[in-house]
C-alpha cells in the first residue's frame, strides 16, 4: 500500500477558516475533510457538500410507523378478537379510530424518530467502541483543521495555505487504514 | 408609502356592492309563511333521495307526518286527544323549520363577519407576541400586522351589532337563550341567565372590543411615532403593553368565544373551547399576513421581505394548524369517549346533518397543511404559500360554519347565495380597510431596534 500524503492547515477562528475554505474552492482544490469543535454555520454551503436528506428518511419512517400502529391495531381490536368493552364500537377500524389515534400518533413519531437517530449513527459510523478519528485532539477545544490530499503539488498548496491564515500547515504521511 | 391602487379599491367596492345585494336577496327569500313552508316540506318529502341528506332527513321527518296523519284517520273518532296532539307535533315541527330557514341569512351573516373579525384579532395577538419576545425576524412586516389590526374595530363591532341585532331586530335568529319564551320554559338555560342575558353580553362584547382596540390604537401610536424618535422609549412603551395585552386578550379572547360562539348552543360546554378558536383565529391571521405580504412585495413595496420571513410565516401556518388539529381532536374525544349525553349532541347533529363540512374541514386544516407545508423547500415558494393558504382560510371558514350553522339552521344549511355573498361582502370590507390601512404609514417600521436584524434575516 501507497502512503499518500495530506496537508492540515490549522486555523484558531472559525471566520478565518471560511475564508480559507472560499479559497481553496476558489482554486479548485478538494478538501478531503475539516474538523471543527463545533457547528460552523454555513461551512457546508462554503465547502459545497450536498444537503442532508435525513429529513426525508424520517418522514418515511414515520409513515412506517403509523402503518405498524394502524395494522397492530386493526388485528387486535378489530379483527382478533373485537369485544365490546365499555361499548366502544369494535365493528370496523374507523368506528373506533378516536380511541387508537393517541397510539397511532405515538407510534409515528417514535419511529420517525428513534430510526431517525439510528440511521444517522450509521451513515456517520458512530458506535460506542469506535476509535475516535482526530488528526488533532485541539480540534476538539480551539483549533479548527482543514485536510488536504496532496498530488505533488506540496509547494503551491503550502503557500497557499499559509497566505490564508493558517497558524500551522503541516504535510503528513498518512497510511493507508484500507 | 403604500399607495391604494383604483384596481383593488375597485374590486373591493365591487365585492361590497355584490356581497350587500346576494345578502339582502338572502333576507328577503328567508321569510316563508307557515303554508309555504309546509308546502316546502311536502315537496322534498316527494323528491326523498334525490337531494342527499337533507332532503333524506326531511323525508324521513316527513313521512313520519305522514304516517302520523293517516293514523289520525283512524284514531279520528275514538282518540280525539291523540289527534290534536299530532296536529300539535305537525305544527311545531313546521314553525321549527320555518325558523330554522329564517335564520340563515343572520347566520350566513354572522359566520361571515366572526370569520373576518378573527382574521384581524388573530393578528393583532400575532403581532403582540411578536413584541412581547422581541422577536428579531418579524419588524420589517410589522406595519403589514398593523394594516390587518386595522379591521378590528369596524368588524368586531359588525359581529356585536349582528348578534345583538339578531335578538332585537331579529327574531332570535342566533342565540335561542335571548328569547324570553324560550328561556321561560328552559331551566338549564334560566340556570346560566346570570351570564347569558342580552345586556351583559353586550356590555362584555363592549369591553372586549374596547380592551383589543385600545391596544391596537396605542401600539400603532408608539410603532409610527418610533419612525423619528431619537430614543427607544417608545419601543419599551409598546413592549409593556404588548405584555399587559396578552394577558387581557387570553382572558377576553377565551370569554369571547363563549359569548360569540359557543352560546349559540346553549345547553353545551367545552372548556377547551377558547384555546380551540384562539388556535383557527391564529392560523387564519398568520396567513392573511402571508397573503398581503406576498401581494405588497409582487408590487414591489416591500423589497426588504425575503422568501426567509416567507418561511417563517408558512411555518407558523403550518404550525398552528397542527395545533389547531390537535386542539380540535382533544374536544372531539374526549367527548366521544365519554359519550356523556348532554355533551355528545353537539358532535352528533354535527356529524349527521353536517358529515362533510365535519370532517372535510379536517383534510383542508390538518391532511392539506401538513403534508404542502412539510418540505422546508415548498415554504419559501410564494404560490406554493399561497394555494395552502387559501385551502387554509377556506377551511377555518367551513371551521365557523360548523361551529354556528348547526345551532342555528339545523339541517337546513347549505353553502349558497346568503353564505357566499356574507363573505363577498366582508371580504370586501376587509380589503377595503386594511389596504386603506396601509397608506397612511410607511410600510417599513424604521428605528425599530430589531429591525437591520430583520432586515437581513435568513433562515
Amino acid at each position: 500500500m501507497e502512503a499518500s500524503k495530506v496537508i492540515h492547515a490549522i486555523y484558531t477562528d472559525d471566520d478565518v477558516l471560511m475564508n480559507a475554505v472560499k479559497a481553496v474552492k476558489a482554486e479548485r482544490y478538494h478538501i478531503e475533510e475539516i474538523y471543527t469543535p463545533f457547528p460552523v454555520h454555513g461551512l457546508d454551503k462554503a465547502m459545497g457538500l450536498a444537503p442532508t436528506r435525513i429529513a426525508i428518511a424520517s418522514f418515511m419512517y414515520g409513515c412506517v410507523g403509523l402503518a405498524v400502529a394502524t395494522l397492530m391495531m386493526n388485528f387486535i381490536m378489530i379483527e382478533d378478537w373485537p369485544q365490546n368493552i365499555g361499548g366502544k364500537p369494535s365493528f370496523s377500524y374507523i368506528e373506533n379510530m378516536p380511541a387508537f389515534v393517541p397510539i397511532m400518533f405515538e407510534l409515528t413519531v417514535f419511529f420517525a424518530a428513534h430510526l431517525m437517530v439510528i440511521t444517522f449513527y450509521l451513515r456517520s459510523r458512530m458506535w460506542p467502541f469506535k476509535k475516535a478519528e482526530n488528526p488533532d485532539p485541539r480540534t476538539t477545544d480551539d483549533h479548527f483543521l482543514m485536510e488536504i490530499a496532496v498530488h505533488g503539488n506540496e509547494k503551491e498548496l503550502t503557500t497557499l495555505l499559509n497566505t490564508t491564515g493558517a497558524v500551522e500547515v503541516n504535510i503528513i504521511d498518512k497510511e493507508d487504514e484500507h | 408609502m403604500y399607495t391604494f391602487s383604483n384596481k383593488l379599491k375597485t374590486f373591493s367596492f365591487a365585492l361590497m356592492i355584490l356581497g350587500l345585494l346576494g345578502v339582502g336577496y338572502g333576507f328577503m327569500t328567508s321569510h316563508k309563511s307557515f303554508e309555504d313552508v309546509e308546502a316546502i316540506l311536502a315537496e322534498e318529502a316527494h323528491h326523498g333521495g334525490g337531494h342527499g341528506e337533507e332532503a333524506a332527513h326531511a323525508a324521513v321527518t316527513e313521512n313520519a307526518h305522514d304516517t302520523h296523519a293517516t293514523e289520525n284517520a283512524h284514531a279520528e273518532n275514538s282518540h280525539g286527544t291523540e289527534t290534536v296532539a299530532h296536529v300539535d307535533e305537525h305544527k311545531k315541527h313546521v314553525e321549527h323549520v320555518q325558523h330554522q330557514i329564517a335564520n340563515r341569512p343572520w347566520a350566513a351573516l354572522y359566520v361571515a363577519a366572526f370569520f373576518f373579525m378573527m382574521i384581524a384579532l388573530g393578528v393583532l395577538a400575532f403581532y403582540a407576541v411578536q413584541w412581547a419576545s422581541q422577536s428579531g425576524w418579524s419588524p420589517v412586516l410589522f406595519r403589514v400586522m398593523e394594516g390587518i389590526t386595522a379591521y378590528l374595530l369596524p368588524g368586531a363591532l359588525i359581529v356585536l351589532a349582528i348578534a345583538v341585532a339578531s335578538g332585537t331586530i331579529g327574531h332570535y335568529n342566533i342565540f335561542v337563550w335571548m328569547d324570553p319564551e324560550v328561556v321561560a320554559h328552559d331551566k338549564l338555560i334560566q340556570g346560566k341567565s346570570g351570564w347569558l342575558n342580552t345586556w351583559g353580553f353586550a356590555i362584555r362584547g363592549l369591553i372586549f372590543i374596547g380592551g383589543w382596540v385600545l391596544y391596537r390604537q396605542f401600539s400603532r401610536k408608539f410603532s409610527i411615532a418610533q419612525d423619528n424618535a431619537t430614543d427607544d422609549k417608545n419601543f419599551k412603551k409598546t413592549f409593556r403593553i404588548s405584555a399587559a395585552f396578552l394577558v387581557f386578550f387570553l382572558y377576553t379572547e377565551s370569554m369571547m368565544s363563549w359569548d360569540w360562539i359557543m352560546s349559540v348552543d346553549p345547553h353545551w360546554f367545552s372548556t377547551l373551547f377558547g384555546w380551540y378558536v384562539l388556535a383557527g383565529m391564529m392560523v387564519c391571521g398568520i396567513t392573511v399576513i402571508a397573503f398581503i405580504s406576498l401581494y405588497l412585495k409582487s408590487k414591489g413595496y416591500l423589497e426588504l421581505v425575503n422568501d426567509s420571513h416567507l418561511h417563517d410565516l408558512a411555518k407558523f401556518m403550518f404550525g398552528f394548524s397542527i395545533f389547531w388539529a390537535y386542539l380540535w381532536f382533544s374536544q372531539f374525544m374526549l367527548i366521544w369517549y365519554a359519550n356523556i349525553p348532554e355533551e355528545v349532541t353537539y358532535f352528533i347533529t354535527r356529524i349527521e346533518d353536517y358529515r362533510l363540512p365535519f370532517f372535510g374541514m379536517l383534510v383542508l386544516n390538518l391532511v392539506f397543511p401538513f403534508l404542502v407545508l412539510m418540505n422546508s423547500d415548498y415554504k419559501r415558494i410564494p404560490w406554493f404559500v399561497v394555494m395552502a393558504g387559501i385551502v387554509i382560510l377556506i377551511g377555518h371558514y367551513v371551521d365557523v360554519f360548523n361551529m354556528i350553522m348547526p345551532a342555528t339552521v339545523g339541517d337546513r344549511w347549505f353553502i349558497g347565495i346568503p353564505e357566499i355573498s356574507a363573505v363577498l361582502l366582508f371580504a370586501g370590507l376587509f380589503i377595503y380597510v386594511v389596504f386603506n390601512a396601509l397608506t397612511k404609514a410607511p410600510l417599513l417600521a424604521k428605528r425599530n431596534p430589531f429591525v437591520k436584524e430583520s432586515e437581513h434575516f435568513h433562515y
